[in-house]
């Protein structure tokens, strides 16, 4: 009876360190293959110009237009997520912090959000574009990112800032400070590592992010002067270059995609270099 | 913050106050006007179709004027069931495996690897599947089991799609695992039970609703998936009848066909109403486990 126990406890001990070891492998399989692939193709020339002509049948030129594109649509977008995210966040803890019931319904909105994908902004972005007769935009594909990553933005704000002992608010009270101040003054500045945070995070999905721009934010060979120019971006300069049949193309896919995953790892590097950085502020 | 001092702080307050409010009237209006506007640019498609004929019917050809959602409503299905029986055991084990059994250093290590997966987009992961995945099922799964395939089929759909899905399950499960109070725990071993013995009677029955939630969120997360899942799983509209055919889910014929919806008649409204779908469907899961996760919360 105990040896059944003993060998039973056994054999998930292994199959568990098998699985788990087995996650590590595939994360290390993409980063490597990804890494291999896209070096090959990444020269100085695919970061530093735009396409060239005939550059979709494997001439010169590189994918500086999608690499700025993108930067411009996460920037803008991340702004615009901030600008409605960082009021709702502290309000959440600080106006109505005594509304338990509604700060719930709130939290359970967002968190309903979170996980609509991004193809239905990228479709519902359209169906108001088109509604208006308007063309495919950067302006556009900032509006449409910005919608999905606000809930993103306020949730993962929200998740530090409501960690904050409500001694603080009490204090920040008492000594007359307004609730404008307490959010901005108080509770802004203890929660400043995981607004960062949530900061890189929202940057990192609206730079990512194909399906919400394919319709919304269009694509094209140079770099957007206005904000009415269409854009191009990196996941979708990816996702055409890919399904090209000539080899030098599917090359740069590959490039792209390097790149692509550079910025993200070095997004989450910051992230927790700020985490650490800014923990000095905290009381 | 000196621009505080500038401005009579009654004024400061005011306006930060109609900013907080028009802020949250955004928000709240926002999953309304997205429903609103993919119900009302949908609708011209019901002038003509019943529901059930939309739904129950596979004949796709937009331009013939049928359409037919069952085909993608099925291959959605399977290849989010696919990806969820690929990833659910798989991430329970390693979540137990980590908080339980693991050293520190490798939970501490985990969470990297998970932040790391969690922010790959999903097109690398789509180009990782087709450098990787797609010519291994087509070369050695499928021949393995008897079948030939291009491998682009339901199978690598699925294999991405669980591989995407892990880092939101894992960190799922291992919040919820650490979660449980150690009491629990020492009271069963206590009473002479064995450590696995404690994990299979204690810990999982204790965190089950959190268990649930985190699957079902990983469900819900598989099912929106758009461009790494029509990258490999070959978007031919059929009923796939097995896991080496290709199949057409609802995202990425939406994805897809962009292009060319608006010189057929219908054609926008046919894919406005898969949005519509998609956004229904993933709402009502999202809340469900929420009010699930919710309810359990204030009887604790």
């Amino acid at each position: 009876m105990k040896n059944k126990k003993k060998l039973e406890e056994q054999i998930f001990l292994w199959i568990m360190r098998v699985v788990t070891g087995s996650i590590i492998l595939v994360f290390f399989l993409i980063l490597l293959v990804i890494i291999q692939k896209g070096w090959h193709a990444l020269s100085w020339e695919m970061v530093s110009q735009e396409p060239q002509g005939g550059f979709y049948f494997g001439k010169g030129g590189g994918i500086l237009n999608a690499i700025v594109g993108s930067l411009y649509l996460a920037f803008g977008s991340t702004f615009l997520a901030v600008l409605i995210g960082l009021p709702v966040a502290l309000g959440m803890n600080v106006h109505w912090v005594r509304n338990k019931r509604w700060v719930n319904i709130l939290r359970f909105l967002l968190d309903a959000l979170w996980g609509v994908p991004s193809i239905v902004f990228g479709a519902f972005g359209f169906a108001v574009m088109t509604y208006f007769h308007l063309r495919a935009s950067l302006l556009a594909g900032i509006i449409t990112v910005t919608l999905f990553i606000v809930p993103i933005f306020i949730r993962a704000f929200d998740e530090v800032v409501r960690t904050i002992p409500p001694g603080l608010l009490e204090a920040s009270y008492s000594l007359g400070a307004t609730r404008t101040r307490t959010a901005f003054g108080v509770f802004f500045r203890q929660a400043l590592p995981g607004f960062i945070t949530a900061l890189l995070l929202a940057f990192g999905r609206g730079i990512g992010d194909a399906a919400s721009v394919l319709f919304t934010a269009g694509y094209t060979d140079h770099i957007p002067q206005t904000l009415q120019d269409p854009t191009a971006t990196l996941p979708l300069a990816i996702f055409f270059q890919l399904s090209s049949s000539i080899p030098e193309v599917k090359e740069r896919a590959y490039a792209a995609a390097l790149i692509l995953t550079g910025i993200i790892l070095a997004i989450s590097v910051l992230s927790r270099l700020a985490t650490r950085k800014f923990k000095k502020n905290i009381l | 913050m000196t621009t505080f001092l500038l401005l009579p702080r009654k004024w400061i307050d005011r306006i930060s106050n109609t900013w907080l409010n028009v802020a949250v009237i955004f928000l709240l209006l926002l999953p309304l006007v997205i429903g609103l506007g993919l119900v009302l640019k949908s609708l011209p498609l019901f002038h003509e179709y019943s529901l059930g004929s939309l739904i129950g019917s596979s004949d796709w050809s937009p331009l013939e004027g049928k359409f037919g959602f069952y085909a993608f409503i099925i291959g959605s299905l399977l290849v989010t069931l696919l990806s969820f029986v690929l990833s659910a055991p798989v991430c329970l084990l390693a979540a137990i495996y980590l908080t339980q059994y693991a050293p520190r250093w490798l939970m501490q290590a985990m969470y990297f690897v998970i932040d790391v997966l969690a922010g790959i987009p999903s097109v690398v992961y789509g180009a990782w599947g087709v450098l990787v995945v797609v010519p291994l099922i087509s070369e050695h799964v499928a021949p393995a089991f008897g079948f030939t395939t291009t491998g682009y089929c339901l199978l690598s759909g699925g294999v991405v799609l669980a591989i995407m899905a892990v880092p939101y399950m894992l960190n799922m499960l291992m919040e919820v695992l650490r979660s449980i109070p150690i009491e629990l725990k020492e009271a069963s071993l206590s009473l002479g039970a064995t450590y696995w013995e404690t994990i299979k009677w204690i810990l999982l029955r204790q965190g089950k609703t959190g268990i649930i939630a985190a699957l079902s969120l990983g469900i819900s997360k598989a099912l929106g998936e758009t461009i790494a899942v029509l990258m490999v799983v070959g978007n031919v509209a059929q009923v796939p009848h097995n896991i080496f055919q290709p199949a057409y889910p609802l995202p990425a014929l939406i994805a897809n066909n962009y292009g060319d919806m608006m010189s057929v008649p219908l054609y926008d409204a046919a894919l406005m109403l898969s949005a519509l779908l998609l956004f229904v469907i993933i709402i009502v899961v999202n809340a469900l486990t929420n009010l699930l996760v919710y309810k359990t919360g204030t009887n604790n």
